[in-house]
């Protein structure tokens, strides 16, 4: 057990679970995005800039782009092992869209900063 | 004794061979449920590429005054909302494929009938909020 906490590997239950929870997070970021868009009649740039400068928004927004990429870090990995069967290919591929998942999120936190 | 070992051995052989193995995609016969999986991934992985896109429109927008200008009027131009149209149907689906996989997590629509059934229901429904999306937003 302890090998296992200390390791980096993942398994299967904690795959199942990662993959749920991140995507109720990213369901409610939807919802909420789609509610504003609905409610909200001309968004003008204030408004805009507006939404993302409150705290609470920059803490929901940074959680739904941190869950995009657990989220996607297990899906792709999914779609990858059953098409890509060379597993070194995959694994570069792998790096590559993973690297480019920490780049939405690292992306994102210095847009919030800004704001 | 050595008779009967290389008959099987010759049966095993004959089953082997035998084996059907078709990989070929046009005549492999797909239901609404192995569909509705395809769908699933395409979406998914469609909407990680379209992220590109909507997290620098973002950044943009918010950035200033001109940037918020500039990517309202790239909103409003044919790549803007075929980009938009694309990326919210396939959201959509992806959602409403979730919330499949949701109900199945708790048990149902696993037998053969009831997830054909339910996969039909997920793609007819998308293909009408897709439908409803593009009359908004066009």
């Amino acid at each position: 057990m302890l090998s296992n906490q200390a390791s980096l590997k993942r398994n299967g239950v904690q795959d199942y679970v990662s993959l749920r929870t991140t995507a109720a997070i990213i369901f409610a970021y939807t919802v909420f995005m789609a509610w504003f868009f609905i409610s909200t009649d001309n968004i003008t740039f204030i408004e805009w800039r507006g939404l993302f400068s409150g705290l609470a928004m920059k803490v929901f927004t940074l959680a739904a782009l941190i869950a995009i990429m657990i989220h996607v870090r297990i899906g792709l990995w999914q779609v990858l092992t059953d098409y890509v069967k060379a597993s070194g290919l995959r694994a570069i591929i792998q790096y590559v869209l993973n690297i480019i998942a920490f780049g939405y999120v690292a992306v994102g936190l210095f847009v919030l900063w800004g704001v | 004794m050595s008779n009967s070992l290389s008959l099987r051995i010759k049966q095993a052989y004959i089953v082997k061979k035998q084996r059907p193995v078709n990989l070929e995609l046009n005549t492999i016969k797909f239901p609404p449920a192995a569909i509705s999986s395809i769908l699933h991934r395409v979406t998914g992985v469609a909407m990680f590429f379209a992220l590109l896109f909507i997290i620098w429109a973002w950044a943009v927008s918010v950035s200033s005054p001109e940037g918020f200008a500039n990517v309202q009027s790239m909103m409003d131009g044919i790549i803007g909302k075929v980009i938009a149209i694309g990326t919210l149907s396939a959201l959509t689906y992806h959602i409403l494929g979730g919330l499949r996989h949701v109900v199945m997590d708790l048990g149902h629509w696993e037998e053969l009938e009831s997830g054909n059934l339910s996969a039909k229901i997920a793609i007819a429904l998308w293909i009408v909020l897709t439908v409803v999306l593009g009359v908004v937003l066009c």
